[in-house]
């Protein structure tokens, strides 16, 4: 009789060492991870990496180009922009993670749900997900932002409203595929209740690929929030945020371009740190 | 005639126009094992999953010794009647290590308290003859002879009385099926199991059975003693059925 196989007695090299391995054979994955730690440690530190208060005005010195005394010169009420550009981050990402939570935690489920159960559940939350899908993403959230009111409040609510849909098409989908594989079906034969087969079995055999998905969506959602800054109905000022400096600058794009220039440069390498995870974890679970 | 540890009395199952099971009465044997042959579509596995409760019959019904099946079963019926699937490959889910896969059956059954858990978890990987380093393991870190028996574990990890066997070697390399074969034979002796092996394999079924039954197109076509069967069928299908295996008794009885 075939007892203990062989292969059993190999060491097994320990899971912290594993990981750190996988990590090392995906540079994008390494390299988001490294740029968005430095953006996060900057953003938290911002207090003590900056002299300035990012709304210390200073009439006597607008305007000014980049300088040792200000590093990326000042804006157009003598605010330091390095100051308000590590600030923004604050504010921005802030903001980016909290109103990701609720949709993402809504759109994992209605995914799991609907791919689940099939049949009517299915029907409605397609439905659902469809008629939002007609419509364009930006339009909903400037009605949406408008009725809510600018501001932090009304991303929170705008998000959560339309949010949850991304999640829940990729979600559904994959549970749909997983549903017919045989250890649901064995979890069905023990006795297990749908709700306990959803949250053990398959919640964590979706929730890599919604991992993923987050890492881009967040991205999505953070140009989202800049982009309501630079059209007035997002965060109002004078709290520092990434949108509504692009928009204060552009009077001076001809000749102080390096106001408009710096936060979008924020944006675009926030983005970038964003997806390289993204697509850094989808390798990950792809190999395994 | 014994009373029947299980029956299946007159179930009929479609899928659309596709008639699937057609008036199927089967009875098991206390403590017997029933080999269910039949060429594939036959209707054999929705068989299977109709008395494990994973199809609800269209018509007919399901006898558990004396209780009739519902459509929802209790928990305690679901702990009654155990699947052993064809495929180890997708059976056990992949994110799970294998002490949540075996805790897990254990704990919602209430077997044991949780504080038991860990120690009979290796009772039953010894069972299967599994190295009990296995249990922080992932399912793909085994081969597929492990994981049946694994999923084998799991099954009797709950006290059935009944254990379904749906083609749980055909899946398999030929050099292990004969050990999963074994492992069965004696799980089914040593607890006193009531078995329904399912099989397109006559030497597998040869192997294992006490009572054959013949599907086909949804029916079953005969049911005989297994050294009836094996040395003259009562039906020609039957008949046809063994003169198409060449190798039929390979594989050693006990």
């Amino acid at each position: 009789m075939s007892s203990a196989q062989p292969e059993l007695r190999i060491r097994r090299a320990s899971k912290l060492e594993r990981s750190l391995k996988r990590i090392w054979s995906l540079p994008s994955l390494l390299w988001g991870c490294i740029l968005l730690a430095i953006l996060i440690a900057v953003a938290l530190l911002a207090p003590i990496i900056s002299p300035y208060h990012p709304s210390e005005q200073n009439m006597a010195a607008i305007l000014q180009p980049p300088s040792s005394e200000h590093w990326l010169g000042t804006d157009q009420l003598g605010r330091d922009l390095f100051a308000r550009l590590i600030y923004a981050a604050r504010t921005d990402l802030k903001i980016m993670a909290l109103a990701e939570i609720v949709p993402f935690c809504v759109g994992v489920f209605l995914g799991m749900v609907a791919g689940y159960y099939g049949k009517w559940a299915d029907a409605l939350i397609t439905l659902a997900t469809d008629t939002f899908i007609a419509f364009p993403f930006y339009l909903i959230v400037i009605i949406v932002a408008f009725v809510s009111g600018a501001g932090e409040k009304g991303i929170y609510i705008t998000f959560m409203l339309v949010g949850w849909i991304v999640y829940a098409r990729v979600v559904r989908g994959l549970s749909a595929s997983l549903r017919k594989q045989e250890w649901i079906a064995a979890a069905r034969t023990l006795g297990l209740p749908n709700i306990k087969i959803i949250l053990r079995h398959l919640l964590p055999n979706v929730l890599p690929q919604a991992v993923v998905v987050l890492m881009t969506d967040m991205a999505v959602l953070l140009v989202a929030i800049v982009t309501l800054g630079y059209l007035g109905i997002g965060i109002a000022p004078p709290t520092p945020d990434w949108g509504t400096m692009i928009s204060e600058g552009q009077p001076f794009i001809s000749t102080k371009w390096w106001l408009s220039a710096a936060p979008g440069f924020a944006v675009v390498y926030a983005g970038i740190a964003l997806s390289l995870i993204g697509d850094g974890l989808a390798d990950l679970w792809r190999r395994k | 005639m014994t009373d029947a540890a299980l029956r299946i009395d007159n179930v009929t199952v479609s899928y659309g126009p596709f008639v699937a099971l057609d008036r199927v009465s089967l009875d098991l044997e206390p403590h017997k094992t029933l080999g269910l042959v039949g060429e594939s579509g036959s209707g054999k596995s929705t068989l299977a999953r109709v008395v494990a409760g994973l199809i609800p019959p269209d018509e007919g019904r399901v006898l558990l010794g004396a209780e009739e099946l519902g459509k929802r079963r209790t928990r305690e019926q679901h702990k009654r009647i155990q699947l052993v699937f064809q495929n180890p490959d997708a059976s056990l889910n992949p994110r799970h290590t294998i002490r949540r896969i075996l805790g897990e059956a254990l704990l919602f059954h209430k077997i044991v308290d949780r504080s038991k858990v860990a120690d009979r978890c290796k009772e039953l990987l010894a069972r299967v003859r599994i190295d009990e380093t296995a249990l922080d393991r992932y399912p793909h870190e085994f081969s597929g002879g492990q994981r049946q028996r694994i999923a084998i574990a799991r099954a009797i990890a709950v006290e059935p009385s009944i254990l379904i066997a749906d083609e749980p070697t055909s899946a398999l390399d030929v050099s292990v099926q004969a050990s999963v074969l074994e492992l069965l034979n004696e799980l089914k002796s040593e607890l006193r199991l009531t078995m329904l092996f399912i099989s397109h394999d006559l030497g597998v079924i040869h192997a294992i059975s006490d009572t054959v039954a013949v599907m086909r197109k949804g029916r079953v076509v005969e049911i005989s003693p297994k050294e009836i069967f094996f040395a003259r069928p009562e039906t020609s299908y039957g008949y046809e059925l063994l003169s198409a295996v060449p190798k039929m008794p390979l594989i050693p009885t006990k």
